[in-house]
């Protein structure tokens, strides 16, 4: 008896203390965080931004605000992934103060958000290549046109051969495998390669990058698309394929010579969030070093006038 | 003349024979596979991850450095997010076990609603994840936080509690109430002096079993839009915050093969957390159990 009358004691009074310290928690860095604004004023802000969005962005994202906390630990700046459409949707509800994204907003999200009374600005943060790769051991394809890739991937309701796009491949059916439709960059390939055409429906899709790299590499008559990050990563394991002569590489990317594969990414921003302090100055840290940080990460940075015209756009909310 | 004929019986004693030991090998090949299964498991965690296991692995943030890489705001994330779930799903839970099993009729109604909690138990966890979304998460404008987080898993686990606890209510010996009635206490001074003492050992073995799973559990926290790039700990209930899952989830998603390694030392930091709160369970299990 006495027994679990302690245990229930104990049980009680450590969830007791567990959520108290949770309370006393936030009194102390409130407490703390007035004082050292009072005391470091300059500069020190505090507030809360948040923001979602495209898998493709979240390295360059994680890159800025890993190094913007050490400048400001006072403002806590929170980043999902749920790829470019679901972090639109959490952006469309008001949820979100930016949403990162590897296509441009799509018509009917832009339609969505002014019903809602959303005013956004797009910024250009860096460049991608979307990749389009191949196993090691495929010989026969070196170089694609665009024509070809549109045909080796639209769908024409009949499975596949490598010969049905050129009689000197070999007579063997092609597997594909694509990022999953929630991603930016499968709307980015449908669009400007496939022109809105189907994609081949016997396509293995995966929000997952890592199982297409899989993929592809464990199957001689496989071919994959995915940002120029996972094929940097996975050099040595995939062969990756020219188009139109031009393979993508960092120089070919930036220069645009990679077409018409390669991309800008983007953040949105709410318009009535970058009024706030806090946010206005993620988003200027964020523009300064979006380029630094692109490139240590793998992907590619605009081309300097971009940047310079996003902090243009910035500007017009300082306050 | 002999009652027994040997020759027959050796013969059927053999066939016999031979049949227990082919169903004892069926069974001992069963208990290897899983066990196999988890040896390998664990070798790979193991020899992938432990590299990774440090003092400064538990205090650092995320990075997109992978020997910079951290769990700290994961590992406070979830426990506070446990701080949240443990008394709201025992409170509801056991106030729910002991009105089914205690208070209310055998009726149609309760039959049906016994029949919904065991159904509920069954339901995939991202669809309580679109509930806590849509609830929590929008309707009652409670944000990305600790508080949603934790309200969404209560109700994930909130079934196998009450049926644990319900399971546990019952063992209890009808002697032992009839014995409280017959001293002329009343039905509240019973459960509260009799029933629920003798019936907490199962009570918690049950809950801490379906923590642990709370704990675990990704599918919600992918749904409701928990953030993965945090560098702050959380501040209160309402604050944001990441959780374990979420960061190895993240992780083995990056391209980066040393990222794969820094995933599986986090799986790691979350199976001790996981094996810690098994054990208490069986602590208290072995500690308290047979009394009656």
């Amino acid at each position: 008896m006495k027994k679990w009358k302690y245990l229930m004691v104990t049980s009680m009074a450590t969830s007791a203390l567990l959520l108290g310290a949770c309370g006393a928690d936030q009194k102390a860095s409130n407490s703390s965080s007035e004082t050292s604004t009072s005391a470091q004023s300059e500069e020190q802000l505090q507030g809360k931004v948040a923001g979602d969005g495209s898998s493709t962005v979240s390295p360059i994202m994680e890159a800025i605000v890993e190094e913007y906390a050490a400048t400001q630990p006072k403002v806590q700046v929170s980043v999902g992934v749920s790829g470019t459409g679901g972090g639109f949707e959490k952006f469309i509800n008001g949820e979100t103060d930016f949403s990162n994204a590897s296509r441009p907003v799509k018509e009917e999200e832009a339609a969505k958000l002014k019903e809602k009374g959303i005013d956004y600005t797009e910024f250009e943060i860096a460049y991608d290549g979307i990749s389009i790769v191949v196993n090691k051991d495929n010989n026969w394809i070196e170089d694609v046109t665009v024509k070809e890739l549109e045909e080796i991937w639209v769908d024409n309701g009949k499975k596949k051969k490598w010969s049905d796009i050129n009689k000197d491949w070999p007579d063997e059916e092609i597997k594909f495998y694509s990022p999953g439709t929630d991603s930016g960059t499968y709307d980015y390939f449908v669009n400007d390669v496939l022109e809105e055409q189907q994609l081949d429906k016997s396509a293995t899709l995966s929000e997952d990058d890592n199982v297409l790299v899989t993929g592809v590499e464990s199957d001689k008559n496989a071919i994959g698309y995915f940002g120029f990050a996972y094929y940097e990563a996975n050099k040595d394991k995939l062969k990756v394929v020219k188009i139109d002569g031009v393979e993508p590489t960092h120089d070919t990317i930036q220069s645009g010579d990679y077409t018409p594969l390669s991309r800008p990414l983007f953040v949105y921003a709410n318009n009535k969030a970058l009024e706030e302090p806090a946010m206005y100055n993620f988003m200027e840290y964020a523009l300064e070093n979006a380029g630094a940080m692109a490139e240590s990460v793998g992907y590619v940075k605009s081309p300097d006038n971009v940047y310079e015209e996003d902090k243009k756009k910035l500007e017009e909310f300082k306050k | 003349m002999a009652y027994i004929n040997h020759e027959v019986v050796e013969r059927q004693m053999t066939k016999r024979r031979v049949k227990n030991t082919v169903f004892k090998n069926i069974f001992l090949g069963a208990t290897l596979l899983a066990l196999l299964a988890l040896v390998i498991l664990l070798y790979r965690m193991i020899t992938q991850g432990a590299g990774y296991v440090s003092f400064d692995f538990l205090q650092n943030f995320s990075s997109r450095f992978p020997e910079k890489a951290g769990v700290f705001a994961g590992l406070v994330g979830s426990l506070a997010m446990l701080a949240v779930v443990a008394p709201v799903s025992l409170l509801l839970g056991v106030g729910a076990a002991i009105y089914l099993e205690e208070y209310a009729k055998k009726s149609k109604l309760t039959t049906f609603i016994q029949m919904n909690i065991s159904n509920l138990a069954g339901v995939p966890s991202i669809v309580f994840g679109l509930l806590g979304l849509t609830i929590f998460v929008r309707m009652l404008g409670m944000g990305k936080s600790i508080l949603a987080a934790g309200l969404t898993m209560s109700l994930l686990i909130l079934p196998v509690i009450i049926v644990a606890a319900q399971e546990a209510i019952r063992s209890v010996p009808g002697s032992l109430r009839e014995a409280s009635y017959g001293m002329g206490a009343t039905k509240w001074q019973t459960i509260r002096k009799v029933v629920l003492p003798a019936a907490i050992p199962g009570v918690l073995t049950g809950s801490i079993l379906a923590l642990s799973r709370a704990i675990g559990e990704t599918a919600p926290l992918v749904v409701i839009g928990i953030p993965v790039i945090v560098q702050f700990l959380p501040a209160g209930v309402l604050s944001e915050f990441t959780a374990l899952p979420m960061l190895i989830f993240d992780w083995a998603k990056r391209p980066q093969e040393e990222f794969q390694y820094v995933a599986a030392a986090g799986i790691l930091v979350l199976m001790v957390l996981l094996i810690f709160m098994n054990s208490i369970a069986v602590f208290i299990r072995n500690k308290f159990q047979n009394r009656y």
